[in-house]
C-alpha cells in the first residue's frame, strides 16, 4: 500500500507510545538482533511488554544517556540493530558528542527516538521541551531527521528503518495525535506529501503543526485563497524538488513547526529554496526556551497556532 | 523539626491534590532532610533571596520541587497559597526548579546529573572568595547512574571543598522501578568514600539523625561531605510507600479520597 490521506482528519485515541512497543515486538519476531535501549523510562513509552516478549533485547541502561548511545555504538559493530528512546532533550543534548562521533562520524547504525516533542512535553516544562532537537540532529551530516504525523506513519516509519542501516533520529509526541493517513499507509522517506491541493499558499508543515495547518487552510478557503498543505514529515534529507515546485506555483510558502524556527524545518525549507526568488515566512517558536503548561496554553504562547498561520499568510501574501 | 516535616508533608500533598498528579515519592522521601536544614542548619533570609551570605541549596533531582517548594513557602520566601499553582499555566513552582521564576531556588535543574556541578562550582566559587557560605546538594540514587556525578566528586575532591556537603537520597528506587532492577548501585557510600568524601549513611527519615550527621560533616576540614539517606520513596504516604509507580502519581477517586483522608490526618497533627 502506499499513502491514503484522510480528507477528514480524526480525533484517534491511539498514543503513539503503545505503538512503539507493539511495533517492536513485532519486527523483533522477525529478526532477533534488534534490540532496545532503555534510560530509565520504560514506563513513559510503554515497552514493559516488551520486556516481557523479549526479556534479553530490552537493554537497561539506566540513567546514562551518554553511555547509551556509546553502548548502542558497540552493539551496532557487531551487527545488531538498536533503537534508543528517551525524552527528546536527553536523546539528543544531553548525549549529543557521542550521537556525533561514536554514530555519525564512526557511520554506525542507531534508530533514537525522541519523545514529547516541543509543546507536547507540556506539565515536564522548559528543562524537557525540545524546540532545537531537529536544528541539533540536522546538523550530524548524514543523520536523517523524521517528525511522525500520526500512528499510522510511526507504525510503518518503525518498521521501515529497522532494515535501512544508519542513524535516524524519529521525533514523537507520545501520546495520542490528530490521525492524518489511513492505516496501513506506507509512506516513502525523504518524500513529502502534498495533503490538500492549492494555488496561491502552499503550509509546510510537520507533527502537531499538521492540524493546526489544515484548520488554517479551511479559514483561509473560506476568505478565498487557496492553500495547499503539505507533509514534510523528513526534515532531512528534506524534498527538495517539491519545495521547488510549490514555490514557482504559489505565491507564498509558510512553515509550521512545534521547535524554533532557528535550525529546524523552516531552516531547511529557507536552504533549499535559496535558488528560488520565492517568499517563506516560518511560524514557530521564536527563540525561546520552554515552560510548563498545557499544551494548549503552551501552543497559544509560543504561536503554534493555526490562526498564527493564517495571520502569518495574510502579513505575507 | 518533626512538626516542620509534617507540614512540608502536608503543603506537598495538598498542592499534588489541587494539580491532580506530579512527583509524589521523591518528594516525599527528602522531607526530614529540607525539614533538618531549613529549621536548624542553613544560614539564609526568606526577605531576601539573594543575600550574598547565604547558604546554598541545589536540589539536583529537580523533579522534588513541590516538597522544596513546600519547605521555601513555609519559610516565608513567598505567600503558601502559591504553592496551589504548581504546574499552572503562567505558573512561578514548575515541575523542575527554575532560579529564575522561583524566589529561593538557588539553581535550576531537571536535567538529571547537573545540578551536583553547579554546586561544586558554587562551592569552589566561595572558597576562591574566601566566604563561610556552605553549599548543600541533594541528588537521587537514579540520578548518581550519570557519569557527571562521578565528575563533579573527582572536582570537590581535588579541589578539598570542605564547604560541600552532598545528601544522597538513597531511596532504592527510581523512575521503572528499583534500583537494583535497573542498575544496580552496590554500597553508595563505599563507592562515595572512594572518591575521598567524608561520608556516612544514617535514616533519612529522623531529624535527630540528621541534624548531627550534617554538624559533623561541617567539622570536617579539607575533604567534602556525604551523608547517604537512608529512605523510603513516598515515605508517609503508606499508599505509595515503596510501590512501583509511586515516582509521578496521577490521582484515581479512590487514591483522592485516601489522600484527603491523609491531608485531614495531618492537618490534626499538626494544630
Ligand atoms: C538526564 C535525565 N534523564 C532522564 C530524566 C527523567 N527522569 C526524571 S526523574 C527520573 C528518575 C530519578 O530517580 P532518582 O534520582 O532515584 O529520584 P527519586 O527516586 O528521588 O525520585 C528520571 C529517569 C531526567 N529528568 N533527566
Ligand atoms: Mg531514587
Amino acid at each position: 500500500m502506499s499513502v491514503e490521506i484522510l480528507m477528514q482528519s480524526l480525533n484517534s485515541p491511539i498514543e503513539l507510545r503503545n505503538v512503539y512497543g507493539e511495533t517492536l515486538i513485532e519486527l523483533t519476531r522477525e529478526n532477533n538482533k534488534i534490540v532496545l535501549l532503555e534510560a530509565d523510562l520504560m514506563g513513559a513509552i510503554k515497552t514493559n511488554n516488551y520486556q516481557k516478549a523479549f526479556p534479553n533485547n530490552l537493554i537497561s541502561c539506566g540513567i546514562m544517556e551518554a553511555n547509551m548511545v556509546g553502548v548502542a555504538s558497540g552493539l551496532s559493530l557487531r551487527g545488531f540493530i538498536p533503537y534508543m528512546h528517551t525524552f527528546g532533550p536527553f536523546a539528543t543534548r544531553r548525549c549529543y558528542d557521542q550521537l556525533f562521533l561514536s554514530i555519525g562520524y564512526a557511520k554506525l547504525n542507531l534508530k533514537i527516538i525522541g519523545s514529547d516533542s516541543g509543546v507536547s512535553a507540556a506539565h515536564n516544562g522548559g528543562t524537557h521541551m525540545p524546540f532545537e532537537d531537529i536544528g541539533l540532529m540536522r546538523l550530524i551530516p548524514k543523520c536523517t531527521v523524521i517528525e511522525i504525523s500520526d500512528h499510522v506513519m510511526f507504525r510503518d516509519i518503525l518498521k521501515q528503518v529497522s532494515s535501512r542501516y544508519g542513524m535516524y533520529y524519529i521525533r514523537i509526541v507520545r501520546k495520542s495525535m490528530e490521525q492524518i493517513y489511513k492505516e496501513d499507509s506506507t509512506f516513502k522517506i525523504g518524500k513529502g506529501i502534498v495533503l490538500r491541493e492549492g494555488k496561491t499558499v502552499a503550509i509546510v508543515a510537520t507533527g502537531i503543526m499538521i492540524k493546526e495547518a489544515l484548520l488554517a487552510r479551511e479559514m483561509l478557503e473560506k476568505e478565498g485563497i487557496s492553500t495547499a498543505v503539505i507533509d514534510m514529515f523528513t526534515i532531512k534529507p528534506i524534498d527538495k524538488e517539491l519545495l521547488i515546485r510549490y514555490a514557482n506555483k504559489t505565491d507564498l510558502i509558510v512553515t509550521a513547526e512545534n521547535h524554533n524556527i532557528i535550525g529546524g524545518l523552516g531552516s531547511a525549507v529557507l536552504e533549499s529554496l535559496e535558488k528560488t526568488n520565492s517568499k517563506v515566512a516560518r511560524v514557530g517558536v521564536e527563540d525561546r526556551f520552554g515552560q510548563v503548561g498545557t499544551q494548549q496554553f503552551l501552543q497559544k504562547e509560543y504561536g503554534l497556532t493555526a490562526l498564527k498561520i493564517v495571520e502569518t499568510v495574510k502579513e505575507n501574501l | 523539626m518533626k512538626k516542620f516535616s509534617a507540614q512540608i508533608r502536608l503543603e506537598i500533598l495538598k498542592m499534588l491534590k489541587q494539580r491532580g498528579f506530579g512527583h509524589l515519592g521523591g518528594s516525599m522521601s527528602i522531607v526530614e532532610t529540607l525539614s533538618v536544614l531549613y529549621t536548624k542548619v542553613m544560614n539564609i533570609d526568606p526577605s531576601n533571596p539573594a543575600w550574598e551570605d547565604r547558604d546554598y541549596l541545589v536540589l539536583s533531582k529537580g523533579h522534588a520541587g513541590p516538597a522544596l517548594y513546600s519547605a521555601l513557602a513555609l519559610k516565608g520566601y513567598f505567600k503558601k497559597s502559591i504553592l496551589l499553582t504548581l504546574n499552572d499555566n503562567n505558573t512561578t513552582l514548575p515541575s523542575h526548579c527554575d532560579r529564575l521564576l522561583t524566589p529561593g531556588i538557588d539553581m535550576t535543574t531537571g536535567s538529571l546529573g547537573q545540578g551536583i556541578s553547579s554546586a561544586v562550582g558554587i562551592a569552589k566559587a566561595l572558597k576562591l572568595e574566601k566566604k563561610q557560605n556552605k553549599v548543600y546538594v541533594i541528588i537521587g540514587d537514579g540520578e548518581l547512574n550519570e557519569g557527571q556525578c562521578y565528575e563533579a566528586l573527582q572536582f570537590a575532591y581535588h579541589h578539598k571543598l570542605d564547604n560541600l556537603v552532598l545528601f544522597i537520597d538513597e531511596n532504592k528506587q527510581q523512575l521503572d522501578g528499583f534500583t537494583k532492577d535497573i542498575m544496580i548501585q552496590q554500597d553508595i557510600s563505599k563507592k562515595v568514600a572512594a572518591f575521598g568524601f567524608d561520608t556516612v549513611k544514617i535514616d533519612g527519615h529522623n531529624e535527630e539523625i540528621i541534624l548531627k550527621a550534617i554538624k559533623n560533616a561541617l567539622l570536617v576540614k579539607d575533604v567534602p561531605s556525604c551523608i547517604v539517606l537512608d529512605t523510603v520513596k513516598g515515605k508517609g504516604v503508606e499508599m505509595y510507600e515503596g510501590e512501583i509507580n509511586n515516582h509521578h502519581v496521577r490521582f484515581n477517586d479512590n487514591q483522592l479520597e485516601y489522600v484527603n483522608n491523609l491531608i485531614t490526618e495531618l492537618e490534626e497533627e499538626i494544630s
